[in-house]
């Protein structure tokens, strides 16, 4: 005989119902600033968008010609866009190697105290604020970075990404795409860490019991299962390395020509026109820099999405 | 052609006096309760985890002492652990030729060693396929083959039944006595089958008493 289906209710006690209510109005909270910040932008750009159409993210024009007729205005962000992509591009191909050494020697080659000073280390150098690698990157990095880009240039110029036609060198976006790699690293490497940590200790014993190296198990169990937390990690870096302001700032040569070549004292980024312009704009430039905002509030919201389902996808495989 | 493990292995606080021989080719028995530190001994002649005090010694080569730390690669030690421990992102034949692939075996040698040994163990057919989609038995006999592939001095079995079904498992034991009888290896077998212990092993040590943690 079947025995007769109960029915399971769960009642929670007064405490943990009060808790939940905390936590979830927290999490709710985020959500609606998030929401009200792209409103807001939205409310405030949105006479752009009516203006200009999609030729706003494709223009490469800054010009608000006369303050006094806003119809004399052409305002595009395209070279700009162009620019931010491509110094984060540049720190991503230098950050993530050096974030997976890094995070492969501190978990598993460094001895435990040096592994505990390095992670310490890491935290420290992610906390530094940007102004502040700014100004380093300014004073330090820019006259190394215009000693190693001339020999670049002479040895590479006939690809066009490294050919600099102006002579002129500099606050390009090598040098700011190199700042920011050093500015996304600690966070690459942490996650980086985190996901090889998580790979499966017996298999990584299981390589060692048929004769695997230690090199041999990281190559064959610890990569392919951090596969794609790595990327989680990287597109988090990508994200920061797309909205950083003011290293930008600092270290780039902004100019309004959509710009492929990276070692020239030329570049875009969307954050730092921004900061350039806000100061001073007029009231329908500002709508066009609340625009601007908007589009990239949306590319840094979509990285971090895309980021947190490959890093949630790795921790389900781990 | 001896193998000599003699001294205290642990792990964590706990600690357990061993001393034992297996001549080259022999199988000898570890038995005991539960948390005697049976695996804690294949580990250890594995060179996963090392000595406390004591040392191992094979054909005269000291693996383990407090001054010598042979690493686990050098060792040309295998271990078949209870759950088996198929890489599940490598299909069965990768699995098979990742121990010949280790000790630097060209990828195509590798793989035509892998494949003797599958077929060997009556898995030839299952090469392309994934560990998930096999049997507990079929995993086995892919662990066992796996094991075998690589022709090891010291072959380390630790429960290699206990994750398969009462049905399948004197199948299995034929297959596994008929890779021991062509080995050369010393061979450490723990079980608490005592049908596998009888049938495997030409001598067995006990290991008993209470465990022992140091503070």
């Amino acid at each position: 005989m079947t025995p007769e289906q109960r029915e399971l209710i769960t009642k929670f006690p007064p405490v943990d119902k009060v808790f939940r209510g905390v936590m979830s109005a927290g999490a709710l909270f985020s959500l609606v600033v998030l929401a009200l910040i792209a409103a807001f932008l939205l409310y405030r750009g949105f006479e752009i968008f009516s203006d200009f159409g999609f030729s706003f993210i494709t223009g490469e024009v800054w010009n608000i010609g006369d303050p006094m007729d806003e119809s004399t205005a052409q305002l595009g962000i395209g070279a700009m866009l162009v620019g931010s992509v491509i110094t984060a591009v540049i720190a991503i191909v230098i950050a993530v190697p050096l974030a997976i050494a890094t995070a492969l020697f501190i978990q598993y080659y460094a001895p435990r105290a040096l592994r505990t000073v390095l992670t310490s280390l890491l935290d420290l150098v992610a906390a530094i604020p940007s102004v502040i690698f700014g100004i380093w990157g300014y004073a330090v990095l820019l006259p190394l970075i215009e000693d190693w880009s001339v020999p670049l240039e002479r040895w590479l110029d006939f690809i066009p990404l490294f050919s600099v036609p102006s002579g002129i060198f500099g606050r390009s976006p090598f040098l700011a795409g190199v700042l920011l790699a050093l500015m996304i690293t600690p966070i690459v490497t942490s996650v980086a860490r985190e996901v090889y940590g998580q790979a499966p200790r017996d298999l990584i014993d299981a390589s060692y019991a048929l004769g695997g190296t230690r090199w041999g198990a990281i190559r064959n169990v610890v990569l392919p299962f951090g596969r794609s937390g790595l990327v989680g990690g990287a597109m988090l870096g990508l994200g920061r390395a797309l909205g950083e302001t003011v290293a930008v700032y600092l270290t780039l040569n902004l100019v309004f020509d959509i710009n492929f070549r990276i070692l020239g004292s030329a570049g875009g980024n969307v954050a730092s026109l921004i900061a350039t312009k806000f100061g001073e704009a007029t009231p329908y430039e500002l709508k066009g820099l609340m625009a601007a905002g908007l589009v990239l509030f949306l590319v840094t919201l979509l990285v971090n999405f895309v980021a947190t389902i490959i890093v949630n996808k790795s921790r389900k495989i781990a | 052609m001896t193998l000599i493990v003699r001294g205290t292995v642990g792990r964590g606080g706990f600690r357990r006096d061993i001393d034992f021989t297996v001549e080259a080719g022999h199988v000898l028995g570890l038995v005991g309760p539960n948390g005697a530190g049976k695996s804690t001994v294949l580990h250890t002649v594995a060179g996963i985890e090392r000595m406390v005090s004591g040392s191992i010694v094979i054909d005269g080569e000291t693996l383990d002492d407090s001054t010598t730390f042979v690493a686990p690669a050098d060792r040309r030690a295998v271990v078949v652990f209870q759950d088996i421990r198929l890489f599940p992102h490598m299909n069965v034949l990768a699995n098979v030729a990742y121990g010949p692939r280790s000790h630097g075996a060209p990828a195509a040698e590798a793989a035509e060693r892998a494949r003797a040994a599958l077929d060997s163990v009556g898995m030839g057919a299952c090469a392309d396929r994934t560990p998930g989609s096999l049997s507990g038995g079929e995993r086995q006999r892919v662990a066992l083959a796996r094991a075998f592939v690589t022709n090891p001095r010291i072959l380390l079995l630790d429960e290699p039944f206990a994750a398969v079904d009462a049905e399948s498992r004197p199948g299995l034991r034929d297959v596994l006595k008929a890779l021991l009888a062509g080995s050369t290896a010393h061979t450490l077998v723990v079980s608490h089958d005592q049908a596998d212990i009888e049938d495997l092993c030409g001598a067995v040590v006990r290991l008993g008493g209470p465990r022992e943690f140091t503070d």
